[in-house]
């Protein structure tokens, strides 16, 4: 049987809250084994796309995880391969690091089974990818930001599902860990993982394979990050306050404050 | 990992420290401190010996009770008191009682509490009505658990409800008044052999399934949607906990009466000094809360001998001192 090409695929996805449609119905799909980012101004939805691809809200439409309706999966099978990380997570601070980033093999274990040598292996090698093994034993509520954040990152890791969505992953980090970020995606894309991350810094968004604008809860163009159609609709969905730009062999985002103005 | 050590130094001096609350009990007697009394002695039996390990249960309990509270609404506030389910076991008891009365049965204080089975599972079962009642109603007006603040607003405001409605009874009813003053303040005077063994078996399962769903409130910490992201049953784990706590706080109302602070400071405790996983957090705080309750009966004998001060007035004053210390101390997580 030929795998299907789409990772991830939504028809007529749409999120109604409090008589709004903070998601106007639409058809997305992201590519298996691709790196896709999702940007968008603020309050485009780009974060409730995330979590109703997730199945964490209710919304109505029909998603396929790998080929297979989302809602006629169990939930343990559809948590071993379907992974999400929470912007701010508002963790209990009473918990352990290492803890946390076990949480993740939760889908993997029966309720009656403790950690396996397996399990163990696996929160020690996506701690050691995230930088965060040192502080395993440091209780969440003592570390700072990006130590939590990273901690967090591992925790979505340590499921080593073939779809992970990410929202803002790169929040709190500073340049070596988003760089170090980008070579664990990087090293998971090679893997055969299909990524989805909501990122707010566009040039590193610009990092991805492809990326999928958004505005006003509709998708405003899906393309690859290289492509000038691209770069013309980020710069149509950010008010024309953004040029993107080719520097050392990557495509950068830079504030544009020329002739545009806000009603241009 | 480095913390079991440290778990079990806890484990142990919880452990001796209660035995050495139990003993205490054994010796504290009407007239204050007993030095020279006789396991033989019928008072030790018959009163101290169950009184001392009611109070331990009652404690745990509560202790457990609040532990599950914490966890499965994600708030340190949270405990039995303040989700209404001590008020609606309050209730509970107090209407059977009121009932009792005005059919014209007269009830001292000592008969009232001493009374066997019949009479302790029929308080016990109002009490669990009350408290799962009132829970619900909570549930209801916060529109499910959803929402932390606002589930824990309605619990205050069904709490204070339903304290009101226990008062009205009581000026109904003013017969059942000098029994019912015991409960409200809160006291383990009067816990008899069949209260120990009614709260024993509470106990046991109550633990065995709040540890058998201990490791879902562990992915519960990190938030709902993160829990429910990790294939979680949320929705079952909550109805099973919600009535696992009704069933403990009620329990613990029916035979001690209404006393405050052991259910939320128990658990505090124990996270000040270890950062555990929920199965060791649970059992610990059962034994902390059972540790508070005995050492607070014994200085409940002990203080004014041979008078008693009902053990819910001291519970309230050094837990809330303990809570107001707590929050003094560290400003910067205080915040619920």
């Amino acid at each position: 049987m030929k795998p299907p090409a789409s990772a991830l695929q939504a028809r007529g996805l749409q999120v109604t809250l409090g008589g709004r449609d903070v998601l106007q119905p639409m058809d997305v799909s992201f590519a298996r084994g691709c790196w896709t980012s999702v940007a968008g101004p603020n309050g485009a939805g780009k974060t409730t796309l995330l979590k109703a691809l997730a199945g964490l809200l209710p919304a109505t439409g029909e998603v396929d995880v790998l080929g297979v309706a989302r809602h006629s999966l169990a939930p343990q099978v559809r948590a071993q391969q379907l992974a999400w990380l929470g912007q701010t997570a508002d963790g209990d601070d009473d918990v352990r690091a290492g803890d946390v980033v076990m949480l993740g093999r939760l889908p993997h274990q029966r309720w009656w089974q403790g950690p396996s040598a397996q399990d163990h292996a696996v929160v020690q090698t996506v701690m050691g990818q995230t930088q965060c093994w040192d502080l395993r034993q440091r209780p969440l509520g003592q570390l700072s930001g990006g130590e939590r954040q990273r901690v967090l990152l591992a925790r979505a890791l340590a499921v080593q599902a073939p779809v992970l969505l990410m929202d803002e992953p790169l929040a709190h980090l500073d340049m070596p860990h988003q760089v170090d970020w980008l070579a664990t995606v990087r090293g998971l894309v090679a893997q055969g993982v299909t990524v989805v991350s909501v990122m707010h810094e566009l040039s590193l968004a610009l990092r991805a394979d492809h990326i999928l604008l958004m505005d006003a809860g509709r998708v405003a163009h899906q393309g690859p990050c290289g492509d000038p159609q691209t770069h013309a609709a980020l710069r149509q969905v950010f008010n024309r306050r953004v040029r993107v730009q080719a520097l050392g062999g990557h495509w950068v985002a830079m504030p544009d404050e020329g002739e545009g103005g806000p009603s241009a | 990992m480095s913390h079991r050590p440290h778990l079990w130094r806890w484990g142990t001096a919880v452990l001796l420290l209660t035995v050495v609350c139990a003993w205490l009990g054994l010796m504290t007697g009407s007239e204050g401190l007993d030095t020279d009394w006789r396991w033989s002695d019928p008072i030790v039996q018959d009163i101290r010996w169950p009184r001392t390990l009611g109070a331990w249960l009652a404690g745990a309990l509560l202790g457990l009770a609040g532990a599950l509270a914490q966890g499965l609404f994600r708030n340190p506030l949270a405990d039995p008191y303040l989700l209404g389910s001590a008020s609606g076991a309050g209730l509970g008891v107090a209407s059977a009682l009121a009932v009792v009365s005005w059919s014209g049965a007269v009830i001292s204080p000592g008969v009232a509490w001493a009374q066997p089975w019949v009479w302790r599972l029929g308080l016990t079962g109002c009490a669990f009505a009350g408290a799962w009642g009132a829970v619900l109603l909570t549930l209801l007006l916060a529109r499910g658990a959803h929402h932390s603040l606002r589930l824990l607003l309605s619990g205050v405001v069904v709490g204070v409800v339903l304290g009101a409605l226990t008062s009205l009874l009581m000026v109904a009813v003013p017969q059942a008044w000098p029994v019912m003053q015991s409960f409200l303040l809160g006291s383990t005077a009067m816990i008899g052999m069949p209260a120990v063994v009614l709260m024993a078996w509470v106990l046991l399962p109550s633990l065995a399934v709040a540890l058998a769903m201990a490791r879902w409130l562990d992915g519960l910490r990190l938030g709902e949607d993160t829990a429910r992201s990790l294939g979680l049953p949320i929705g079952l784990l909550r109805w099973v906990l919600i009535g696992v706590l009704a069933l403990c706080t009620a329990t613990s109302v029916a035979q001690a009466g209404l006393i405050a602070f052991v259910g939320l400071v128990a658990p505090h405790l124990v996270r000040s000094r270890v950062a555990l996983s929920y199965g060791p957090l649970l059992m610990l705080s059962a034994a902390m809360g059972g540790l508070l309750l005995c050492a607070a009966d014994v200085l409940a004998r002990a203080f004014m001998a041979p008078r008693e001060l009902p053990v819910g007035i001291l519970t309230a004053v050094l837990g809330g001192g303990y809570l107001l210390w707590r929050l003094h101390r560290q400003p910067q997580r205080g915040t619920p």
